[in-house]
């Protein structure tokens, strides 16, 4: 060790930067292993023997491979209901939330708009002071949307966050020579922001379909106040019912519990993966946008 | 509509400071010029105007003796001023409330806070830069998770038969129903808030690593700094103003814990704890036999010390350092 220390080569690691380099490897392995072991124990849990998941013998890998779960996630007709109408709902809140958002984030990233400042003031508002749940569900309840779709869909189709990231996007990667030079060519408005910007918009749209599909996906709350008929229930809040639900009513003695929980809990496992693989596929195959898309958006925003 | 209302405005008020005299014709043609983006915005300006100002209109209740089914504003209408304030004041919920909204948020800001920034500085620390995409890749990974999923995840790992006590009970441990202890229900939320944030978190900060100029790290290694003080003398200063903002962002937020996750968290034996003053606002306003202007009230007292908390983070911030909001 006193021998390598001697000979110090500028722009070399040091013995101390190599402990560096270690310890941040290490520690970030750590990190890494606690994010995705409670994934992957779901993973094993949901294959394995329902008995050796609750008498502890599942740890590592999978204990008695056992598919029953899948099995009867299969015959649970309120799982898929919800899962059709889930998909419904995003699909319509992503095509929605795009005409809605990516326009208005290109309109904003004009200088020349008269009232920009207003508009922006008019939106930054809402960002820091709302009205809260009562007065918005007297809202919904007046736009006569409660127990529809609609109640649902409508008031996700925008966030502020994602319009000022859209703004911004436009800001940086449009270059206003472009824009001037399609002006002079005698483009209008509209042709120009839909042949020449929106092409070249790819990232940040793929970026916030992803955002607006994962939001909605993943909600459950407005469906809970908003709706009362089951037959339009989306996933989250049929997982709800089987995840949850039963868990906070324990109850009766142990042996009950017991018994409870074996036949539930298989059923959990499964419903976490059926639930969550759509939306952890989409995410890889959006990334590639992201280093674009979203650190020049967050950047700046 | 609302679009052209307060553009008009703007424009004059901004005629005089662009250029010294603008005809009338001239605001008509820049008008016209800009109907396009104009109708472009609309569509954003009426839901913002619809979900967001409608709601904010709503909140006159909060002063009124309303019943469901009321106009917010007509001949009828009862005036209370702050007595629904006053009640709340007086609730015994009210220091419960306060002190579990205060402690969720202190706590998972102290925790929260600093994390983000220390893992996107290791990230960027990294040797290998691909292994640190990879890695962040899987950091993202549990920011996709729906809270429903999260919280039913808790309760498998910490129910009573579930994998935290069965590894407790091989080590000789006892067996604790963490959902019915009021002790467990902090760390559970905080805890998991973490383990699903802190790489998305990191995002800004890692964006804002990436920009910095690598002629200082060259200059730091001839004057002989280690990495390690590459981090603190050229990484970290480097995000300081970012740092800043998210750091007055969040001390706006110190009393702003939403009910979503709470509520799924809540059972009858961790209530003591759980009562958050947004859950508190859903129970009492659409729960029950629903006493909406109270429970606007008490919604109306949160968002307020929220505005109030980030006014003084943002003035502080901007008497000692450059970095504020406004």
């Amino acid at each position: 060790m006193a021998k390598q220390a001697k000979p110090r080569m500028a722009l070399r690691d040091t013995v101390g930067d190599k402990v560096f380099y270690t310890i941040n490897a290490i520690v970030l392995g750590i990190l890494a292993l606690i994010v995705l072991y409670p994934l992957y124990f779901i993973v094993i849990a949901a294959i394995s023997d329902p008995d050796a998941v609750l008498g502890g013998k599942v740890f590592l890998y999978p204990v008695n491979l056992n598919f029953e779960g899948f099995a009867k996630i299969m015959e649970r007709k309120d799982v898929w209901l919800g899962y059709r109408n889930t998909i419904l709902y995003t699909a319509l809140t992503v095509v929605l939330s795009l005409i809605v958002t990516v326009p208005a984030g290109w309109a904003l990233s004009r200088n020349t708009l008269p009232g920009k400042r207003l508009l922006m003031i008019y939106f930054i508002i809402p960002m820091f002071f709302g009205g809260g749940l009562i007065p918005f569900y007297n809202v919904m309840s007046g736009l006569g949307l409660v127990n529809t779709i609609w109640a649902i869909v409508l008031p996700s189709i925008l966030s502020v966050w994602n319009l000022f990231m859209t703004k911004t996007f436009f800001e940086s990667s449009i270059p206003t020579s472009l824009i001037e030079a399609a002006k002079i060519d005698g483009a209008g408005s509209f042709r120009i922001f839909i042949e020449i910007v929106l092409p070249l918009s790819k990232a940040i749209i793929a970026v916030m379909a992803l955002y607006y599909a994962v939001g909605q996906w993943n909600s459950y709350f407005n469906a809970m106040i908003f709706l009362q008929n089951e037959n339009l229930y989306p996933l989250q809040l049929v997982l709800k019912e089987i995840l949850i639900a039963s868990e906070s009513t324990v109850g009766g003695s142990g042996e009950t519990i017991l018994q409870q929980y074996r036949l539930a809990n298989q059923l959990k496992y499964v419903s976490v993966i059926v639930s969550s693989v759509p939306v952890l596929l989409l995410y890889p195959f959006v990334q590639k946008y992201f280093a674009q898309g979203v650190m020049i958006g967050s950047l700046k925003g | 509509m609302e679009a052209a209302n307060p553009a008009k405005r703007a424009v004059k008020e901004r005629a005089p400071r662009v250029k010294k005299k603008r005809t009338k014709e001239q605001r008509i043609l820049s008008l016209k010029e800009n109907a396009p983006y104009f109708l472009m915005v609309l569509p954003a300006v009426a839901v913002v105007f619809l979900f967001n100002y409608l709601p904010i209109y709503g909140v006159l209740i909060a002063f009124q003796d309303f019943m469901p089914g009321d106009k917010i504003l007509s001949d009828s209408t009862i005036w209370i001023g702050f007595q629904n304030f006053e009640r709340f004041f007086s609730d015994p919920m009210f220091w419960p409330l306060m002190k579990n909204t205060f402690l969720i948020c202190i706590i998972g800001f102290i925790i929260g806070f600093p994390l983000p920034i220390i893992v996107s500085l290791m990230l960027n620390a990294m040797k290998g830069k691909k292994t640190a995409k990879v890695l962040q890749t899987i950091f993202n990974g549990p920011h996709f998770i729906s809270l429903v999923v999260l919280v039913g995840m808790l309760t498998l790992f910490f129910g009573r038969y579930g994998l935290v006590n069965n590894l407790a009970a091989s080590l000789g441990g006892e067996r604790y129903s963490y959902f019915l202890e009021s002790s467990a229900f902090r760390p559970m939320y905080i805890l998991s808030s973490n383990w699903q944030d802190f790489g998305w978190s990191a995002i800004i900060y890692i964006a804002a690593l990436s920009n910095v100029d690598p002629q200082q790290h060259e200059a730091a290694i001839l004057d002989g700094a280690t990495r390690f003080q590459r981090v603190i003398n050229v990484d970290l200063p480097a995000i300081m103003p970012m740092i800043s903002v998210m750091l007055i962002m969040s001390i706006g937020g110190l009393m702003g814990v939403g009910y979503e996750k709470a509520l799924l968290m809540q059972t009858d034996g961790n209530l003591q704890v759980s009562e958050l003053i947004s859950t508190y606002v859903y129970k009492r306003g659409l729960t029950g036999v629903p006493d909406q202007a109270y429970a606007t009230a008490i919604g109306l007292f949160n968002s307020i010390i929220n505005v109030v908390l980030l006014i003084i983070a943002n003035t502080t911030s901007k008497r000692f350092s450059e970095n504020s909001l406004w």
